[in-house]
This record gives C-alpha cells, sequence and structure tokens, in this order.
C-alpha cells in the first residue's frame, strides 16, 4: 500500500513536471492572427492564413514559461487579390527576402484571473522591437485560447517604406489581434 | 420652332449642371485610377471617386424627389412623338444609372474589403459582405453601369447640341443657357 502510494505520487509529480515544460500543440482551426490596418481612414482587414505558435506556458508558473510565434508573411489574407500583390513588394513586406515574422517572448507576467503580460520581441523584416502584449487565457474542453492585442507602427519596421511612407494615407498604427488556441495547457 | 422652349426652375437647373460635373469628373477619374499602378495616388483617387460617387447618390436621390415634386416645362409642341417618347426613356434610363452605378460601387467596395469612410471621417455601413467572390461579380457590374451611364450621357448632350444648333430650337435655354 506503501509503495502504491509513492508510485502514484511519483507518477504524479513527473507528470506535473513534464505539464510545466512540455509543449503545447496548436489547433489551427481555432487560431486566428488578424490586423487592422487604415488606409484614409478606411479600416481595412486582414489575417494570416498560416502561422505556428511553440508555447511552453504553465498559468502556475508565468515567469518560467516560454512562448513564440513565427507568421508567414506570405500567407497574408486581405480579402484583394491587388492588394495582395502589393504587400509582398520590397517596400511592404519584401516576403521573399524576409517570409516570416517571429515573436519571441522573454518575460511573462501573471496578473491573475487568466491574464497575463507578455513582454517580448517582435521581428519583421529584420528589424526588431520590444513589444508588452495583454494576453487573457480561457479554457473550456481541453483547448486553452490565449487571446490579445497589440498596435504596433509600421513604419518603425519599415512596412510600406519610400513613396507609402505617408501615414496620412496609410496609418502608421497597424493593430494585431490574435486568438491561439492549444491543447496540452495546465489549467488556470 | 419660335415658341418659348420654357425652362426648367432655378433649383433643377443648378442640380442638372452640378451632377453634370461630378458624375462626368467621376467617371473620368474612374477611367484613369483604375489604370495607373497601385501607388499612394491611385489609393487617394480611389477614395476621392468614392465620396464623390456618395455625394452624388445623394444629390441625384434629392434631384429625383425635386423633381417629382416641380412639372419639367413641357417639350414643345413641334416636337414629334418619337422624340418626346426617347426624351423620356433617355432621362428615366439617366435617373436609373445616377443611382445604379454608385450603388454598384459603394458594394462593390464592401465586397472587396474597403468599406467607404466618407471624407475619410464618416463610415459607411456595408450592405454587402467583404466577400472575395461577389467583388469578382460586382467590379464588372459598377464597370458596365457607368459605361452605359457614360453612353446615355453623350447620346443625353448629342441630342441638346442637335436641338440646339441644327433644329435652332433653343433647347439650351431651357436648362438655363440663353435665352
Amino acid at each position: 500500500m506503501k509503495s502504491l502510494i509513492r508510485i502514484l505520487l511519483v507518477t504524479t509529480m513527473i507528470a506535473a513536471s513534464a505539464g510545466a515544460s512540455a509543449q503545447q500543440k496548436m489547433v489551427p482551426a481555432q487560431s486566428e492572427i488578424a490586423f487592422i490596418s487604415k488606409q484614409m481612414g478606411v479600416p481595412v482587414d486582414g489575417k494570416f492564413k498560416k502561422f505556428d505558435a511553440q508555447m511552453s506556458f504553465d498559468p502556475k508558473s508565468p515567469q518560467t514559461s516560454k512562448v513564440s510565434f513565427t507568421v508567414d508573411l506570405l500567407s497574408a489574407d486581405i480579402g484583394n487579390a491587388e492588394t495582395e500583390r502589393e504587400l509582398k513588394k520590397p517596400g511592404w513586406f519584401d516576403s521573399s527576402k524576409f517570409p516570416q515574422a517571429t515573436f519571441t517572448s522573454t518575460a511573462i507576467k501573471g496578473l491573475g484571473g487568466g491574464k497575463f503580460e507578455v513582454a517580448g520581441k517582435l521581428s519583421i523584416k529584420g528589424n526588431s522591437r520590444d513589444i508588452v502584449v495583454p494576453v487573457s487565457v480561457t479554457q473550456a474542453a481541453g483547448v486553452s485560447t490565449a487571446r490579445g492585442e497589440f498596435t504596433l507602427k509600421r513604419l518603425e519596421f519599415k512596412i510600406g517604406d519610400g513613396e507609402w511612407n505617408d501615414v496620412s494615407i496609410v496609418a502608421n498604427e497597424v493593430v494585431v489581434k490574435f486568438k491561439i488556441a492549444v491543447t496540452g495547457m495546465n489549467p488556470l | 420652332m419660335t415658341s418659348d422652349p420654357g425652362r426648367y426652375n432655378s433649383v433643377a437647373i443648378f442640380l442638372h449642371w452640378l451632377l453634370a460635373i461630378a458624375i462626368i469628373g467621376s467617371l473620368c477619374v474612374g477611367l484613369y485610377m483604375t489604370n495607373i499602378p497601385m501607388s499612394p495616388t491611385r489609393l487617394k483617387f480611389y477614395n476621392w471617386h468614392k465620396w464623390a460617387g456618395i455625394i452624388i447618390l445623394l444629390l441625384s436621390a434629392a434631384r429625383l424627389l425635386w423633381r417629382l415634386l416641380h412639372m419639367p416645362p413641357p417639350l414643345p409642341n413641334s416636337t414629334p412623338s418619337w422624340q418626346q417618347w426617347a426624351a423620356r426613356a433617355g432621362h428615366s434610363a439617366l435617373y436609373v444609372f445616377f443611382f445604379a452605378v454608385p450603388l454598384a460601387g459603394w458594394a462593390y467596395s464592401s465586397a472587396a474589403g474597403f468599406p467607404i469612410v466618407l471624407f475619410g471621417v464618416i463610415p459607411l455601413p456595408d450592405w454587402v459582405p467583404k466577400d472575395r467572390e461577389l467583388a469578382e461579380v460586382l467590379k464588372p457590374i459598377h464597370q458596365y453601369l457607368a459605361y452605359a451611364l457614360a453612353a446615355t450621357i453623350i447620346v443625353h448632350v448629342a441630342a441638346a447640341l442637335k436641338h440646339q444648333f441644327i433644329d435652332r430650337d433653343r433647347i439650351l435655354a431651357r436648362m438655363g443657357l440663353g435665352s
């Protein structure tokens, strides 16, 4: 009986520690990365069809958790072929030279109630900026969903360089909204 | 030929010429902007074109209402009945296009994912969803309706000039030009 309890205890501990460090698996069908830019006051929405999240996130231990994203810039879907062709050009994403944007967390802070503050480095087109993103996590039926949004300044990443740097035509601020669903996260 | 050609009232005359300038201007901008490469200039023209289209739509509604409330002067008695019929048909067609062209453009804009924000300030509602396939359908509809409007305007102007300079029935006076 004693040994059985010990085995149970050890297994639980292993499971718990494995849970903390294990990578979570993204559920692409329930995940979304969208962006909204403004052209002469007109909100233009787009989304990325291909991206991936590498998360080893433990809500109980945010400080030791790590999150990173890669976004395939060629997969930008703005609902309009002409704009998409334009977006791939060197002045914008230059996606043949810089096919991916990345985000890597440097510090995660728990704020309680499923809210977190994720600080990290956002790299697009060879330019990096430190950003802090508020994220809220909800859990249901074994799937954990992290939602958040932040605003980036496109010119800091040289997105829309040259003739397009006139922010009265295309606003500097671009809102990025994401919803990342993963399986395998520890309960909140 | 010597009979008084009559005259539209001054509001009708004002709206006619204001819309003539706005519509012909928008048709020209539309033709031009679709043939220049993607650039900030192109984007500006597109937005100006959309704003103008909405203004034309609103002014045309006001104009139609005014026309329904105020009978235009009758055509000269000497006008053959087929010409009277043709004039009525032509004017009706123009009114249909005054609404159809901007409405199709508005729908196309929404379907393409670029909702109209009047003067960059007032967001207008989308009455069709953002939908790539729908946009591909609406684009030629807007385009060919605009061509049809342009063709009808050309016939309208040609007919007026024919009356003025060949029939010499001083028809332009009806719209405030000459007496």
